[in-house]
């Protein structure tokens, strides 16, 4: 057996953040990826160029930056919003980001503009005549979205989600390097103090192989759920 | 663990705390950037140890507060002051002017000097221009090691930064670099003492001059917790007369 | 336009960060980034062709290593990679005493051998998949020609199989781009470890990010442009015929 230096335990631990930050981020990503999505196909002029300039900004510039400048500057400027309201209202509040939370907020903001382009491209592709129809039963714009627009647009974005998973579950790993204990935080400590980086790094890279294979089975049955009534068609 | 339980309440809001702010001295966090044997560093269980870690402990035990140490990486340990992510840091940071226009320091609690570690097959006589010319020198990012080197040999040598001390070790090991340049007592611990590699020091202990090296390691403290700052001078006094400060030495440095 | 310029030099007056000696880190820092983006991707694009062939080969033992190379290079994050490579290679035994240390010793060839290993698992995906995709109706077209196997792929199949892979490759670019910030890690100046230098050394994040931040967008927004100009040429035949 491998020898890990009482450090098994702990990278166990670690792998259970990188899952927890992951799943949690992709929640906040497929949340904003909504609401961008419809921002964009909205006809409202402001709404449509904010945006674009959300999904066209944080796609340039590379998730480390990104990762950095929102937990080195972040809590900066949120503190200097809490402290104008303390000299302007007295309202004294302190609100501490810590790393998971940061983690967890950039992760998902910078996936929630991927996602917002699988959205959109996913809306586009929905027939306008199942909405037609479902307006034509009387539905309201709420029901059509609930019953006709969501359900058949996921077919279509399944395809991009599972490619955004994939990248959003690779990307945790940079969170090691603002500070955050995930897995690869843990090993690269242990790698050092027992001067032996081999062994824990492919245990990592093995732990990630893992946790995709795993995916790609879930969304292959998610994919088959929602091309009800069209496999058989085509 | 910590991050895990702000978790468990399962909604991201949650995992900011919402507290007040006031000035008198209270219980508080401190920021410590591991590893940095002996100073500050984990057992493999995840414990912090080492003589920051037990001198810290004692200091808030004497003035009758509770203590929780925040690990936090160094080149982002004096913004996270700043931002109030905890209140002090007492991770072996060395007082010095470009420091202080930032924070407020406590007296300092150890003068330890900085030097040159090499491995012992290297040839490298008294560092200077000349003899680092060309040559591969690890620092630890923002350090006052890292600004001196890369304002004095910056233009000859080259510079590789590292975010911790232990990555310098290791690139150390693997004869990466030719130098390295660190507080005197973590690199005697981690390259001398240490069973893997065969290091030197090189040259003479350097505390000069005083713009980079400053007067010893303090605890810094925003600049408006100065009653906080007293009392913890207060304490560092305390200790250092009754010899519990001694006793904390000796567990980390042999005489 | 007045009042601008005068901000502007007031800014730049008073700035004690953006001095000659930073603007030279960011200088070199952008310097390293293109070099490693480029030396990788033109080193994995040439990989990538032999091997993405070799991936829809019909024999199992040329299709199952190249399979199983780009499921492992694909499903695992970069920055492992990287310090599997970087560290990894300290590890051959007497690597040290050889003339091959003198270039694995600095940071820059490893991370070279860990983006490109890394880019050119992707590329052979999106190569793959693009040649899976040619229209039968070439094949069958030159198979009437009496094309041979390797004519009609040299011929027939990769210039198409190019051509229709180009928003996927164009796509990988800028990740490639944007993942060499990750190079930092192992000390090298690249960009993002001149933000990083900066940041650490005058406490400023938003000056030393942001600042970086603009740089990669303005590299980026090239990219794409020129892949946009790349399509609008090679692709033009895709287009429906106007008028």
């Amino acid at each position: 057996m491998i020898d890990l230096h009482g450090y098994g335990p702990r990278l166990l631990e670690g792998a259970l953040v990188t899952v927890e930050l992951a799943l949690l981020s992709l929640v906040l990503a497929i949340l904003l990826g909504l609401v961008t999505a419809s921002a964009k196909m909205s006809r409202n002029w402001l709404a449509h160029r904010i945006g674009t300039l959300y999904t066209t900004t944080i796609r340039g510039v590379p998730d480390l930056v990104l990762m950095m400048l929102m937990f080195f500057g972040g809590q900066i400027g949120i503190n200097q919003i809490t402290d104008w309201l303390y000299t302007q209202f007295a309202i004294d509040i302190f609100i501490n980001v810590n790393e998971f939370a940061a983690g967890v907020i950039t992760i998902g903001l910078i996936f929630g503009a991927y996602m917002g382009e699988t959205f959109r491209g996913a809306f586009l592709a929905v027939d306008s005549g199942q909405i037609e129809a479902g307006r034509a039963y009387g539905m309201n714009h709420w029901l059509v979205f609930r019953r006709i627009r969501f359900p058949q647009m996921m077919r279509h974005a399944i395809p991009g989600l599972s490619n955004n998973w994939m990248v959003l579950l690779k990307t945790t790993a940079l969170v090691s390097v603002i500070g955050l204990s995930d897995m690869v935080r843990i090993a690269t400590e242990a790698s050092k103090a027992t001067r032996e980086p081999f062994t824990f790094m492919i245990i990592v890279a093995a732990i990630y192989l893992l946790i995709a294979s795993v995916s790609e089975w879930g969304f292959a049955r998610l994919q088959k759920r929602y091309n009800v009534g069209f496999t058989e068609a085509d | 663990m910590r991050l895990r339980t702000t978790l468990s309440l399962g909604v991201l809001g949650a995992a900011m705390i919402v507290g007040t702010v006031n000035a008198e001295v209270r219980d508080i966090r401190i920021a410590v950037d591991v590893p940095y044997e002996p100073m500050e560093y984990r057992t493999p269980e995840g414990e912090l140890t080492g003589f920051d870690i037990d001198l810290g402990n004692a200091l808030c035990a004497e003035i009758g507060i509770q203590c929780e140490w925040v690990v936090q990486g160094w080149d982002g340990i004096i913004p996270g002051l700043m931002a109030r992510k905890y209140d002090a840091i007492m991770s072996s940071m060395t007082i010095n002017e470009q420091r202080r226009e930032q924070v407020l320091f406590s007296d300092p609690y150890i003068t330890p000097p900085s030097a040159w570690f090499a491995p012992a097959d290297v040839e490298i006589g008294t560092p200077s221009e000349e003899t680092l010319e060309g040559m591969t020198i690890g620092v630890q990012r923002g350090t006052l090691q890292d600004n001196y080197v890369t304002d004095m040999y910056g233009d000859v040598a080259d510079v590789n930064r590292y975010a911790t001390a232990d990555d310098m070790v290791l690139d150390m090991d693997s004869g990466r670099l030719d130098a390295v340049f660190l507080d005197f007592p973590i690199g005697k611990s981690t390259l001398i003492d240490s069973e893997a590699g065969d290091y030197k020091v090189v040259g003479e202990m350097i505390t000069e001059p005083k713009e980079y090296f400053g007067e010893g390691f303090g605890i810094a403290f925003r600049q408006r917790d100065q009653e906080l700052a007293d009392a913890f001078n207060e304490a560092l006094a305390t200790l250092q007369e009754d010899g519990t400060y001694d006793e904390i030495h000796s567990r980390y440095f042999d005489e | 336009m007045e009042a601008l310029t005068t901000w502007l030099d007031n800014q730049l007056a008073d700035n004690s960060i953006f001095t000659l000696q930073t603007l030279g880190y960011y200088g070199e820092g952008l310097a390293t980034t293109v070099q490693l983006v480029f030396l990788s991707l033109v080193i994995g694009l040439v990989l990538a062709v032999p091997l993405a062939i070799g991936r829809g080969a019909k024999r199992r033992w040329v299709r199952l290593p190249i399979f199983l190379y780009c499921y492992v290079f694909r499903g695992t994050p970069l920055l492992v990679q990287l310090y599997l490579i970087y560290y990894g290679v300290v590890f051959v035994e007497g690597i040290q005493d050889t003339w091959l240390w003198v270039i694995l010793e600095k940071p820059f060839v490893p991370a070279l051998i860990a983006f490109t290993l890394n880019t050119a698992a992707y590329t052979t995906e999106i190569f793959h998949g693009a040649i899976k995709a040619t229209a039968r109706g070439e094949i069958e077209a030159a198979r009437a020609y009496g094309m041979s196997q390797w004519l009609m792929m040299r011929r027939i199949i990769i210039p198409s199989a190019f051509r229709r892979a180009l928003p996927a490759y164009g796509n990988e670019v800028i990740f490639m781009l944007h993942a060499s910030a990750i190079a930092s890690v192992v000390t090298i100046m690249d960009l993002t470890g001149a933000a990083r230098f900066v940041y650490a050394r005058y406490y400023a994040p938003f000056e030393a990010f942001l600042f970086v931040a603009a740089i990669y967008l303005c590299l980026t927004f090239a990219i794409l442009y020129l892949f946009r100009y790349l399509e609008k040429r090679l692709l033009a035949h895709l287009k429906p015929a106007s008028g």
